[in-house]
């Protein structure tokens, strides 16, 4: 068991499961990102409970950071490791007739969302870490002093999205995730072993989730875009 | 020498449980000290080395493929042949052991093919241990066909590719012997010839094809396992690569070779296409289970057919002529292969060919759609009246049994068979001829064993579907690695065998003369071109009939096409590198050697047996007509050129089986 | 037709190869495409040129010695055939077409379009048998009845033919397909279960040695295989494999 990260299927089953959960986080930080759409007040409530409470600030943030950069770090090494099974290349090359273009390039696509979060992190993440554990105001108001200020995650949230660049950038991204989630979801039960019976539904059910999801986030995005 | 079959004393059925009982075993400890060459990873081959392996010798094997997993006989279809009656239909040993020497045409040794049949049973246990996936029925036990010559259902199979699922489990049994260290494998390698010392064989020359470096290897015994010649038809079904060298470089070194001409031209096979054919490939002769062969009854249908204005479906029933069913009522479309591919060449030569060249008949599924499809429709309590639902549901099922070859039909032919009758046209398949062996499988020299295909034992003159399987790996796993130790007892203090010799010197010196002289040879003709012409001559005048005049010419054209091959061939390359054609060469160089002694057995055996078809000894249904004259296996001893051939007989004595006029009817 | 090949041509493997073009006339749309190189390979003889080598033995689809990457893809264009089988008629007159061996570190080439394949024979060396003693004495064929689907799956993972499309489609030259055929196929028998843990593992290991890449379910290896071997098959040993881990 020790050594499962030395070996093939080792490796693509570690990878497999840091994005299965990373997939349960997009669709929980989804859930709650797209009560914006429909209730300032719900949004703030829930973005307060997942911004303070201990068991997700101190168990469930760690795990994700670690996940994220396992699921990165991982994808470059079997890029890397797989570059170098074929040193010599073919003249011609018709790789889409056998797969898709998604399948071929999740390292592309991984990198632009790679990209989108660190601008993700530089606009949300970092401030908030930078407010709460470096200015120590977990508060969570939009006036520490004023409890009738209101609760500041839902105007962050609008004033972010005012800048139509900054949508841009998320749109695209958005749009390479759901490639790359167009191929990844199916590919993390094949790695983990699950391709039996319901491996048909489930690629439908995966079709939903890829464009679906991603869609939402860009449907989020436009809709505070257009409405403030 | 006298030729001595060393055939056990006592009844037949005890021969050989009697013979394992009295012959010498080498200890556990002293196997360590022995090794054994095995040239050939088909299943004979294959299932020696790992039997030997198993047993403790050292093995060094040999193959030229790049691996042993390639050997031809993967492409072997349908099935293989065991007396195991799970079917209840009254088969037993003796049944398929009648079965074989009748179906061989009684020109086959009484005791090595019931020995045959006893280690029948022991082969399918075996492979189901290793994890061979044959074909199981719903209660989950194995499923049986039905092959031509035999009454009963007792072959087993694994849809339409048994000879590959069969040779993967040797090639499994031999990767563990591998693993273990106990063969050596040498693949890409080709024996050039076999080494005696003091009148044993104690090695072999090999040709290592990558960098072209000949090689000594040395053993306490050599086995050949390297198949049949009957790639010196240039078409047949065989793989490219298939060659007579090993078992002809034996000859040349003193191993009697037994009946040549008994040549199986096997009748399903898809008709030649153009010059620029390379290779037959046969349809299993299990579509014959449900596939019935016809032509047209009437010239004028043969000539619309031809020129395109009459689509063979579309020709009434009573307007076809279903040959088989005719002239066999008893077995139909099931006859023996012989029997089978001399029908439909008597038909085509009459005019009755349906492909434009003239040399097809027709295997049509379309009554076993219907067939079928009634069944389906019952079981599943549909409209047995809809014909189309009839005959969709019936293609189901055929589909199942024989998937593969429809689709590989229609790949080649480009005509979709569920729809169109199949064409299908007699081919070189299968040499039941071969190096003589003894009963414990040994050549006439000593240490120097042949198995399977590459000798002549068990098929007589002609060999029954799914047959060759069964012997080839009766032979590797239940037969040699007893028999040979009756031999090798003798060798325990023998010590490891030099190839630093005078015997080693001087056959490694005459396998590099032959390649220097064919590498420098600077002619004007590839080995193509002889390969072909020689296969000419070989399908025109030795084919599925043939007569002292053809015979004869057959002799004087070979023989002249040899010459002109020594003078005239043409080898670009060198012979220190990776050089097909070179490899080519020296194996179609052996060929035109064999050739000639393939015609020179023909035209001896005056009569008419199983594959071998004398237009002059026929009864005057245009049967074969045997002789008892001829009851004889024909061992050839070299010496010098082909036609100097010296003729031994060892005849051939029934005395558990009455010889009878050979009837299908 | 009239074509234009653009074949890769290396003297050995020590040598530097490089694509070569020929132009060929007259071919048939019946011939097969090894028997259109023949042709080549005929006209190159007669003119004194060392004819185009590749692995080709019993021309039915079934040995898995051809090896070409035709046009871009293993086996070119056509389904469920091997190169062998592949026929002039999928090819329009005027075509060019580009011939190239296999490439994949763990096959490296030994001279034009011939790789060497040997990895795939360690892989087997390293596990894939039944461990039982060819004597004759096992037990009788019928004693353990076994689900028709499950050995019906096991003959489908059976029929792979050892050829290396998979690897040589794969953008990763993974030969996992080419594995899990052997391991899904004792897994799915009765008799291949006593060694189940020992074979994935080992046959696994085997395998990363040997320099393959590794799987990232791109499907181009189900896509090529010219027997259809099932993606499932690679999904099986990850659980097998998996299961082997977490028992140690």
């Amino acid at each position: 068991m020790s050594g499962i990260l030395n070996s093939s299927i080792g490796r693509k089953f570690a990878m497999a499961l840091s994005a299965l959960f990373l997939m349960v986080f997009l669709l929980q930080h989804f859930a709650i990102n797209i009560l914006s759409v429909f209730s300032p007040d719900t949004f703030n409530d829930a973005s307060h409970f997942m911004g303070t409470f201990w068991a997700v600030q101190y168990l469930l943030q760690p795990v994700l950071i670690f996940g994220v950069i396992f699921h990165f770090l991982m994808g470059f090494v079997l890029e890397l490791k797989n570059n170098k099974a074929r040193r010599v290349s073919y003249a011609k090359s018709n790789g889409g007739a056998n797969s898709s273009w998604m399948s071929r390039n999740m390292l592309l696509t991984g990198l632009v969302v790679l990209a989108f979060m660190v601008l993700h992190f530089i606009d949300f993440w970092i401030p908030e870490i930078n407010i709460k554990y470096i200015q120590g105001d977990m508060s969570g108001l939009m006036d520490p002093n004023v409890a009738e200020s209101g609760f500041r995650y839902y105007e962050e949230l609008v004033h972010k999205f005012q800048n139509p660049l900054r949508v841009g950038a998320y749109v695209l991204s958005f749009v390479l995730l759901s490639l790359h989630l167009l191929h990844g979801f199916n590919s993390a039960f094949q790695s983990v072993g699950a391709n039996n019976k319901y491996t048909k539904g489930l690629k439908g059910f995966s079709k939903v989730y890829a464009i679906g999801i991603p869609l939402g986030f860009v449907f989020i995005a436009l809709f505070h875009h257009f409405n403030h | 020498m006298a030729l001595d079959s060393k055939i056990p004393k006592g009844p037949l059925a005890d021969k050989w449980t009697n013979h394992k009982n009295h012959i010498n075993l080498v200890n556990p400890a002293n196997k360590r000290l022995i090794d054994v060459i095995v040239v050939g990873t088909g299943l004979a081959g294959g299932s020696a080395a790992a039997t030997l392996a198993e047993l403790g010798y050292n093995v060094k094997a040999f193959c030229f493929q790049d691996s042993p997993r390639r050997a031809h006989s993967i492409a072997a279809q349908g099935g293989i042949n065991a007396a195991k009656n799970y079917q209840g239909d009254g088969d037993s040993t003796y049944r398929l052991f009648y079965d074989t020497v009748k179906g061989g045409d009684y020109r086959s040794r009484e005791s090595n093919v019931h020995r045959l049949a006893e280690v029948s049973t022991n082969i399918i246990d075996q492979c189901v241990a290793q994890g061979v996936p044959f074909a199981r029925d719903y209660g989950g036990l194995l499923d049986n066909r039905s092959f031509g010559g035999v009454l009963v259902s007792r072959t087993f199979y694994a849809k339409g590719q048994t000879g590959q699922q069969l040779l993967l489990g040797a090639y499994s049994a031999m990767n563990r012997q591998i693993g273990r260290g106990k063969i050596k494998m040498h693949t890409r390698h080709e024996m050039l010839d076999v080494v005696i010392v003091d009148g044993k064989a104690r090695g072999i020359i090999a040709r290592n094809l990558v960098t072209g470096e000949i090689e000594r290897h040395s053993a306490h015994a050599v086995v050949l396992g390297t198949g049949g010649y009957g790639n010196a038809f240039y078409l047949s079904t065989y793989a490219m690569g298939s060659n007579v060298t090993a078992a002809w470089k034996a000859h040349k070194r003193g191993a009697y070779f037994a009946n040549p001409c008994y040549t199986q031209i096997h009748p399903t096979c898809i008709p030649v296409s153009g010059d620029h054919q390379s290779k037959l490939t046969l349809m299993s002769e299990s579509l014959r289970n449900d596939g019935r062969i016809w032509v047209p009854k009437h010239k004028k249908d043969v000539e619309a057919i031809r020129d395109g204005s009459l689509k063979p479906t579309q020709l009434a029933e009573e307007d076809r002529d279903y040959y088989l069913e005719r002239r066999y009522p008893a077995f139909g479309n099931l006859v023996p292969r012989d029997v089978a591919s001399r029908a439909a060449k008597e038909r085509c030569d009459a005019g009755y060919g349906v492909n434009k060249t003239g040399e097809a008949v027709y295997l049509d599924f379309a009554s076993a759609f219907m067939r079928y499809g009634k069944e389906q429709a019952h079981v599943k309590g549909l409209n047995e009246d809809d014909d189309a639902l009839v005959r969709k549901l019936g293609q189901e099922i055929v589909k199942n049994k024989y998937g593969n070859l429809f689709q590989m039909y229609e790949k080649i032919v480009d005509q979709n068979p569920y729809e169109t009758p199949m064409m299908i046209y007699p081919a070189v398949h299968y040499t039941m001829g071969g190096i003589w062996v003894d009963y414990n499988l040994m050549t006439t020299v000593p240490g120097l064993y042949a198995i399977g295909e590459a000798n002549f034992s068990d098929h007589g003159a002609n060999r029954l579907g799914a047959s060759a399987l069964m012997q080839g790996l009766a032979d590797g796993y239940f037969v040699l690695p007893y028999t040979i130790g009756d031999y090798l007892a003798h060798d325990i203090r023998t010590g490891p065998i030099s190839t630093d010799s005078k015997e080693f010197d001087e056959a490694e010196k005459s396998a590099t003369e032959i390649i220097d002289k064919l590498v420098n040879n600077n002619g004007t003709h590839s080995v193509d071109y002889f390969h072909k012409k020689l296969g000419k001559i070989m399908w025109n005048k030795c084919g599925m009939a043939r007569n002292e005049k053809d015979l004869k010419e057959a002799i004087t054209e070979i023989t002249e096409l040899r010459a002109e091959f020594w003078k005239d061939v043409k080898i670009p390359g060198e012979a220190n590198e990776y050089n097909e054609e070179l490899a080519k060469a020296g194996r179609v160089a052996d060929f035109l050697e064999l050739g000639e002694l393939f015609a020179k057995d023909a035209l001896v055996r005056e009569e008419s047996a199983g594959g071998h078809f004398r237009d002059e000894y026929q009864t005057p249904e245009g049967e074969a007509m045997r002789r008892k004259e001829f009851q004889f296996v024909s061992a050839w001893e070299f010496k010098g050129e082909p036609k100097d051939a010296v003729l031994h007989k060892e005849d051939l004595v029934y005395e558990n089986i009455e010889v009878k006029e050979r009837s299908y009817k | 037709m009239n074509l234009t090949l653009k074949i890769w041509r290396q003297k050995s493997a020590k040598d530097k190869g490089k694509i070569i073009d020929y132009a060929i006339g007259d071919v048939s749309p019946d011939m097969s495409f090894l028997e259109m190189l023949d042709v080549l390979n005929q006209d190159l003889i007669e003119k004194g040129e060392e004819p185009v080598a590749f692995d080709h033995d019993c021309r039915e689809g079934i040995c898995g010695s051809c090896s070409m990457f035709v046009n871009g893809q293993a086996h070119g264009p056509d389904s469920m055939v091997t190169v062998c089988q592949l026929h002039m008629r999928s090819f329009n007159d005027g075509d060019t077409i580009y011939i190239e061996p296999w490439r994949a570190t763990a096959f490296p080439v030994i001279k034009d379009l011939i790789v060497d394949r040997s990895a795939f024979d360690r892989i087997q060396q390293a596990g894939g048998f039944i461990s039982v003693n060819t004597s004759g004495n096992t037990q009788d064929a019928n004693s353990i009845p076994i689900e028709k689907e499950n050995a019906d799956n096991a003959f489908d993972a059976a029929t792979c033919i050892g050829c290396g499309a998979c690897v040589a489609s794969c953008k990763n030259s993974s030969a996992m397909l080419f594995v899990s055929a052997k391991v899904s196929q004792f897994a799915l028998l009765p008799q291949g279960q006593v060694e189940a843990t020992d074979r994935v593992m080992n046959m696994v290991k085997q395998m990363d040695d040997e320099g393959f890449g590794n799987c990232t379910n791109t499907g181009a290896c189900e896509v090529e295989c010219p027997k259809g071997i099932s993606l499932e098959n690679i999904a099986r040993m990850n659980r097998e494999y998996l299961s082997a881990s977490f028992k140690g």
